[in-house]
């Protein structure tokens, strides 16, 4: 983040928008005085609460000064029950015997106060339920409000910040809590509210600051502003260079048919996605983070549980049975480099090798029984060495373990194994997540070649747009776990921001 | 501390260990003991104890965590053994006997206790443990009630249950480690045993290199990945479970004829200790072990047993060999658990 400032008078609604990783979590996870922060490296700049420089060390500092935060992920303790979770650590108690000896962790919880306090917050948020009643358990969308309880209760609140507040929660759900947003800001507090869904932002923001890439884009009164504009603020970048696309025509081969994809993947569902991958091309799969698209190559794949109908050389293809995708010819470079992709402990070479190995019995002496085949040393080393020469893969040697790599070479290394497996369909996700930009260009280049030299259909799927549009020749724009549409990569940078914001339509 | 680092790569634990045998050693000749004896039993034992260790390691290597289970093995080959004897087969064909039926009984035993660790995902250290208690509990049983007759196995009175120790005497003592011994300046190289025990490596080293033990490692390695490759983990931790077992049921069918007894009822009860103490001490961690580690660490191990009770002695009254070894073994493998990273 670099040169951001962003002032918010007490009692307004302030949106704050931008694509992933524009820097709009950074920012709240600085003001909320998030440990994470000060390990990666701290920042400088000012901020004022009332007109007095603060700079927290801890969240809780943040919240003794009135700020309080609604976070993504719920951070509640399920085994406990939501009157507990709303004034943990902040129990009502009394004085003990023991605890004029002992001090205040001694004192005892007064139960009945705080089942009285939690009352009244989960009344202001609009939550009927009962506050004895254990979190674990509760509907998603009723967590959510209880955490909104917490923050609520606390008293001499300023701020409040709610970070994807309405992204797991029902249409009404949402319209409560915008319905709930508003009484807070009548109160006089300063609400900062960050969203994808531009509609949300026209029904109640004041203000709203669009951020991209770290820097404020613009500050936009969003009730005067067409959504149509925001988006453009969001996507915004020069168009990149849309090398050689090529147009397939509807009635093209079809190298890979989903129909009514539903994969079950955590923070990543796909709800029903049909999709035709032609024979040949480049698709790209686009989307922000948690809507689905991440899912689709691991559901295809059987990393995650799956139904639905998946069409590959007209065969069917079972679903859930990573063996039989990748013994029907298709391969995966997964999202996940560290988790799924590496074996970090090992070798250069064996990386490389294993899924070959394990799914297609190469790099293996003959032997009778087949479990006992030996490792053909010789054909492994040559095999890696060819590949470290064709992808310029920076190491040592083959027999360099892969942790020692960097991220851009790792990234090799993945795809040097899902090459080895010469597949005719190739699922990549996020093939440039957090590698340098030499191995990124390098890294891209790989990617096409497969495709142009190799014939080797590509589904691509990424974070970043422009790379999308740099590379595909049809780009699916996934929402709330479906295709909001699919584009031409040379759309307008405005079609792209409403498809993600999942307002397609509304233009 | 700054070490070289070559050095380093040894580790600081074995080191002092190393440190602590030399010593050791050193008091030996000074009080001008008799070396080539000393010399003579740590090799005996290193011969002895070789293969429970080994066994160790593919329990390590597919990702079940150190084998406290290891007297489910035993008792698959101490089955063995009762069996041979009770037949009194002599000989070579003996220990042929007691090691075919012991890895006969390994194979679905060692699958049900992989099927078991499947199950308890994540406690197989402590799971194993109190398996293997439980288990040598009800095998004391079973030694009672089992329909053995020959007379030289079963008590002298009343002529029911099996004894607790069983002699081998005549029948298959030592006859691995008399197999082409030799002697080498005063000392008795068991060659048989060690050859066993070298030769079982060489097997496990191999097995690592084929396309089953590439895959066991994998899993163990990366669960998520080897998933993604088409690999299933539990299938792959039963395979390691089954091997552990068998190697289990090999080693004490070699351990008892080098020793000269077979013990039952409680015996097997503590003997995965010592033999996780060796793999540690070795080297080796609880998710990563290679057969340096099992060569390395049961010779330095087991050389400190055999060298710290005569030793002791000769410089104190007394004996503390018990207590420095049940603190080494005990010590290195409360190190060991410290140390789990993940």
């Amino acid at each position: 983040m670099k040169g951001v400032s962003l002032a918010v008078p007490a009692g307004e609604i302030h949106a704050l928008l931008g694509e992933n990783g524009a820097g709009k979590s950074t920012l709240m996870n600085i003001l909320f005085g998030m440990p994470v922060i000060r390990e990666t490296g701290g920042y400088t700049g000012e901020i004022l609460l009332d007109g007095r420089p603060i700079r927290f060390g801890s969240p809780g500092e943040a919240i003794e000064a009135g700020i309080g935060m609604v976070h993504q992920e719920f951070m509640l303790l399920p085994g406990f029950r939501i009157a507990e979770n709303i004034k943990l650590n902040r129990e009502p108690a009394r004085r003990t015997l023991l605890s004029r000896v002992l001090g205040r962790g001694f004192e005892r919880v007064d139960q009945r106060r705080m089942r009285e306090d939690a009352r009244r917050a989960l009344d202001r948020v609009g939550l009927g339920v009962d506050e004895w009643l254990p979190v674990a358990g509760l509907p998603v969308g009723h967590m959510q409000f209880v955490e909104i309880a917490r923050e609520v209760d606390k008293e001499q609140l300023r701020v409040l910040i709610f970070d994807e507040p309405t992204a797991v929660l029902t249409e009404s759900e949402a319209e409560r809590l915008l319905t709930t947003m508003r009484e807070f800001a009548r109160s006089g507090v300063a609400v900062l509210f960050i969203t994808h869904r531009l509609e949300e932002v026209r029904a109640i923001a004041d203000r709203a600051t669009v951020l991209r890439d770290g820097e404020v884009v613009g500050v936009v009164d969003p009730k005067t502003t067409t959504v149509v504009r925001i988006a453009e603020m969001m996507v915004g970048r020069p168009a990149a260079e849309v090398a050689g696309r090529r147009v397939f025509p509807p009635g093209a081969e079809a190298a890979l048919t989903i129909e009514h994809l539903r994969v079950d993947m955590p923070g990543e569902p796909v709800e029903d996605v049909s999709l035709v991958v032609r024979r040949g091309e480049i698709l790209g799969i686009g989307g922000l983070a948690g809507q689905g698209k991440i899912g689709i190559a691991n559901g295809v794949m059987g990393l995650y549980p799956a139904n639905g109908r998946v069409v590959f050389d007209g065969r069917e293809l079972l679903l859930n049975r990573p063996r039989e995708a990748l013994e029907r010819g298709l391969a995966f470079v997964s999202e996940d480099r560290r988790g799924v992709g590496l074996l970090g402990e090992e070798s250069v070479e064996l990386n490389i090798a294993l899924s070959a190995l394990e799914a297609q019995g190469r790099f293996l002496h003959a032997f009778p029984v087949a479990a006992l085949q030996p490792l053909d040393q010789y054909a492994l080393r040559s095999h890696a060495e060819g590949m470290i020469r064709d992808l310029d893969i920076r190491t040592t040697g083959p027999a360099q373990q892969v942790r020692r790599l960097s991220g851009g070479n790792q990234q090799k290394v993945c795809l040097a194994r899902a090459m080895t497996l010469r597949p005719r369909v190739l699922f990549v996700s996020e093939p440039t997540r957090g590698i340098d930009v030499g191995a990124k260009a390098r890294v891209l280049e790989i990617l096409t070649r497969l495709n142009r030299e190799e014939g080797v259909t590509l589904v691509l799927t990424s974070s970043e747009l422009a790379e999308l549009r740099a590379l595909c020749d049809r780009i699916a724009i996934i929402y709330r776990g479906r295709v909001e549409t699919i584009l031409p990569p040379d759309a307008p940078d405005a079609a792209f921001g409403l498809a993600m914001a999942g307002e397609e339509h509304a233009a | 501390m700054k070490l070289p680092a070559a050095l380093r790569e040894f580790g600081l634990p074995r080191l002092l260990i190393a440190a602590f045998l030399a010593a050791l050693f050193a008091v030996a000749v000074a009080t001008k003991m008799n070396l080539a004896i000393l010399v003579e039993d740590c090799i005996a034992r290193v011969a002895r104890n070789g293969i429970l260790v080994l066994a160790l390691l593919p329990a390590i290597q597919g990702g079940l965590g150190l084998n406290f289970g290891l007297p489910v093995g035993i008792i698959c080959g101490l089955i063995g053994c009762v069996v041979a004897l009770n037949s009194g087969i002599p000989g070579v064909a003996g220990v042929a006997t007691a090691m075919g039926i012991g890895v006969g009984l390994a194979v679905p035993v060692g699958a049900a206790y992989g099927w078991l660790l499947n199950r308890t995902r994540g406690q197989e250290m402590m799971v194993g443990t109190y398996l293997g208690f439980a288990l040598v509990s009800g095998m004391s049983i079973f030694w009672l009630l089992a329909p053995f007759h020959n007379p030289t196995l079963v008590w002298a009175i009343g002529g029911k249950g099996l004894r607790t120790t069983l002699s081998l005497g005549g029948i298959y003592d030592k006859i691995l480690d008399r197999w082409l011994a030799f002697d080498f300046g005063g000392v008795t190289i068991p060659t048989g045993a060690l050859l066993a025990f070298l030769g079982l490596c060489g097997v496990v080293w191999l097995f690592f290199r084929t396309r089953m033990g590439i895959t066991i490692a994998a899993a163990r390695s990366n669960p998520r990945f080897a998933m993604a490759a088409g690999i299933s983990d539990e299938r792959t931790r039963v395979q390691a479970a089954v091997l552990t077992t068998v190697l289990g049921a090999i080693g004490i069918v070699v351990y008892s004829q080098s020793f000269g007894f077979v013990q039952l009822y409680t015996a097997p009860l503590l003997m995965a200790f010592p033999a996780i103490a060796c793999i540690l001490i070795g080297g080796a961690t609880v998710s990563r072990a290679t057969i340096g580690n099992v060569l390395l660490g049961t010779i330095l191990f087991q050389s400190i047993l055999t060298t710290a009770l005569p030793v002791t002695s000769q410089v104190i009254e007394g004996d503390i060999s018990e207590t420095a070894r049940l603190i080494i073994q005990n010590g290195m493998i409360l190190y060991a658990l410290t140390r789990v990273s993940k």
